[in-house]
């Protein structure tokens, strides 16, 4: 069969699509910085807590990466207004977003955590700061410069991962492209293009993340 | 409207047999996939290598959704009708994986220490047979345990296809929810059936990896 691809009919919406690229930007860095609090907190009482609370962050950390995002999502969204807690789709986007990304975060904040070497906590001890003060002074920095490459490419997973919420009705590129395809019956085109649109954003904030690893941790101090 | 009873939970049962299906499928022909990208990354012939780069790259760098999509509407482009989205979901899904699998076992053939390459060149084997017979082997250990994570991040990313209407365990559970309207029942139940999946392949290629770092600590240092 013949098939003739048309593009302008895409040239035709591109602010649509561009204001599509951005609402995901938005919702990714929204995200990124809601699920890099919740790994750091997760991360301390982890180690920090009583046991009951140390193992409850454990669970949600296995519960996170042992589902699919889709239905973390539709737990959220669709599950949750039985317990009276009724969000937006845009809400109940950023906040799965930002439990997902938090779930893998922990895992790997963890790992930068362990490698600080026991000596360095011992000084603290000796100082006589306080958990939280050794948790903040000594241990954060360090270990965040340790797992950044590993934390830059989950943010990396977490914008592409995005365009899943377009499921749930929550706007973005795709949830954009979806409704602009049904109407013109361009799929293949629209898809197309949306797809390098994400492949565009996704070196754009890998390109930003190492900028952000240079002028933090290689130039910012010297630790 | 109908309650949830066993005739639903039966229904979501029977589609958990798609999911683990089309993992399989898709994580079988990732190993044929995968070993080609990771030869052809390691390979000495640089087009091959940038071939394999940009095919990586390119599956990393979009999301699974939209590769799914691209994959459906390809297939109608292509073939003129729209036809049941199997077909689609097995190409996307096998070409995904092949691309995750190969940077993965990039990695581990590149692991392999450099001594083991220049004995065997020192024993005048020949590129194909070090690799056949020096690197693969040893490569494949130190491949287990990313591999069994990857299988686990294969059948949650499977979840993706109900959005094209595949219905696997995911879908299932929408359409169950739409019957009973009772998604705090079922989507909980749902989650809970990907844990059993997951789970216990996590803690194995977790168990697995370490086993792998004793094993390298104690190993003597040549």
């Amino acid at each position: 069969m013949r098939y003739v691809f048309q593009f302008g009919v895409v040239a035709d919406h591109w602010p649509a699509l561009v204001a599509g690229a951005l609402a995901t930007l938005r919702l990714s860095l929204l995200a990124m910085a809601f699920g890099l609090a919740i790994a750091i907190l997760c991360a301390f009482l982890r180690r920090g807590a009583p046991r009951p609370i140390a193992l409850a962050v454990a669970t949600y950390v296995e519960i996170i990466r042992n589902t699919p995002l889709l239905v973390q999502l539709f737990i959220i969204y669709f599950s949750l207004p039985g317990l009276g807690i009724r969000l937006e789709a845009e809400e109940a986007a950023v906040l799965g977003l930002s439990l997902n990304l938090g779930g893998y975060a922990t895992e790997i904040l963890r790992a930068g955590l362990d490698a600080i070497p026991k000596g360095q906590i011992e000084a603290g001890r000796a100082l006589g700061l306080t958990r939280l003060q050794i948790f903040r002074l000594i241990m954060l920095f360090p270990a965040l410069r340790i797992v950044y490459p590993a934390l830059a490419s989950q943010f990396v997973i977490l914008l592409l991962g995005s365009s899943i919420v377009s499921a749930i009705s929550a706007p973005e590129l795709t949830g954009v492209t979806n409704t602009l395809q049904s109407t013109t019956f361009r799929a293949f085109e629209f898809y197309f293009v949306a797809t390098g649109l994400y492949l565009l954003m996704a070196i754009a904030v890998r390109l930003a993340l190492d900028g952000i690893q240079w002028l933090v941790f290689v130039r910012g101090r010297a630790w | 409207m109908r309650q949830f009873g066993w005739n639903e939970l039966l229904f979501i049962l029977l589609a958990l047999r798609w999911t683990l299906l089309l993992s399989l499928v898709a994580f079988a022909g990732g190993i044929v996939g995968g070993m080609m990208i990771a030869l052809m990354k390691t390979s000495t012939v640089a087009p091959l290598r940038w071939a394999a780069t940009i095919y990586v790259r390119l599956f990393q760098g979009t999301p699974l959704l939209m590769q799914l999509f691209l994959a459906y509407y390809g297939v109608t482009v292509l073939t003129g009708v729209r036809i049941d989205p199997w077909p689609a979901v097995i190409i996307a899904f096998t070409a995904y994986a092949a691309a995750f699998l190969g940077d993965i076992w990039r990695g581990c053939i590149e692991a392999v220490p450099r001594e083991q390459w220049e004995a065997a060149e020192a024993l005048s084997l020949r590129r194909l047979a070090i690799m056949r017979l020096i690197i693969l082997p040893q490569a494949a250990r130190i491949a287990i345990p990313p591999t069994v994570g990857f299988l686990v991040q294969l059948i949650k990313g499977t979840s993706v296809a109900s959005i094209i209407g595949f219905v696997e365990l995911t879908r299932a559970g929408q359409l169950m929810t739409n019957v009973t309207f009772q998604p705090m029942t079922i989507y909980p139940l749902v989650a809970g059936f990907y844990f059993a999946l997951c789970w216990p392949l996590s803690i194995l290629s977790q168990a697995l990896e370490k086993r792998m770092d004793a094993a390298r600590a104690t190993a003597p240092i040549l």
